[in-house]
């Protein structure tokens, strides 16, 4: 069983830009993976108004009875979030490995336009070898 | 018509020292979405009136519900179009999300109560201590003769002791 079950990357207007699924059981289609990425950037906008204190910066783990979500939001704007297992250690790093790869393998690419879905080869062989790797890599960074 | 005590809003709890209460604030909704309760420790910012704070609160929980369910990876029957009301239990549902300011933590009973207590970020699992909230909530509300069920929570008790219940969380 894969410690991942998908990966997402919304830009920052909330359109999805990236979805790779690694083995779930309930296969989405793509109008339901769009509508999953829309509601999760509202999700997170809406979870910024209701903190308690200032300097909130939005939702970065949600846990389920099934699984647990991940979310990493750069600077811009830009949203990276994983469907794992339940306590499923060190995704914070592999999403922050991921935006590594984002920024060199996309956003590098002279033919990427902003905003737009990621349709890199590079990016998506390197990202399958960060997935697949062994997670105690990571550990290191 | 009050019936306990002189006063209607029970005394603040003590102001909360660097190490004692991690407990922001507590909300109770019914199943039609009413809030029953709103208990408040210490909350700093505010963004928006009480009775939008309210709403918004029921709407994040009711749409982050509908969310988890058709993003359970696990289950591989048909779940139906997002936003599609769910009886409570019903599919796979959250219990607690993060923030780096706050943890929110999430317990749905199966008559649609719904307990939420937002606490500190580092705060630890509360699953069992949202069900003894629920106990509580059961004892002092629900076992009261005077209480109208749909209505807003008014009783001395039940405040009294989830004051001192939250307080002890850390």
């Amino acid at each position: 069983m894969a410690a991942i079950y998908s990966l997402y990357i919304i830009n920052k207007s909330g359109g999805l830009i990236y979805y790779k699924d690694y083995g779930s059981a309930g296969r989405m289609d793509t109008n339901d993976s769009l509508r999953v990425a829309s509601l999760w950037h509202s999700m997170h906008a809406i979870s910024q108004q209701l903190s308690p204190v200032s300097g909130c910066l939005g939702i970065e783990l949600l846990q389920a009875d099934t699984f647990d979500l991940h979310c990493f939001q750069s600077l811009t704007g830009t949203k990276f979030f994983a469907v794992s297992e339940p306590g499923a250690q060190h995704m914070e790093s592999l999403l922050k490995f991921v935006y590594e790869l984002y920024t060199d393998y996309v956003l590098k690419n002279p033919f990427y336009e902003m905003e737009m879905p990621i349709r890199c080869e590079l990016f998506d062989i390197n990202l399958t070898q960060a997935v697949q790797k062994d997670r105690v890599t990571f550990l290191g960074r | 018509m009050q019936f306990f005590g002189g006063s209607e809003i029970s005394p603040s709890p003590p102001a909360p020292t660097a190490s004692g209460n991690n407990g922001h604030m507590m909300y109770v909704f019914n199943r039609n979405g009413v809030c029953l309760l709103y208990r408040e420790w210490n909350r700093p910012l505010r963004t928006l009136d009480a009775q939008q704070d309210q709403k918004l609160m029921f709407g994040l929980l009711f749409s982050l519900k509908s969310l988890t369910a058709k993003m359970d990876p696990t289950s591989a029957v048909e779940k139906g179009n997002l936003g599609m009301p769910q009886l409570p239990g019903q599919g796979c549902s959250f219990h607690s999300f993060r923030t780096n300011t706050y943890k929110l933590s999430f317990m749905e009973s199966p008559s649609g109560i719904k307990i939420i207590l937002v606490t500190h970020p580092r705060t630890g699992d509360l699953r069992e201590s949202l069900k003894y909230i629920y106990n509580l909530y059961v004892e002092y509300v629900v076992k009261n003769p005077l209480y109208t069920p749909g209505s807003p929570i008014r009783c001395e008790l039940f405040n009294t002791t989830l004051d001192q219940y939250v307080r002890g969380i850390s």
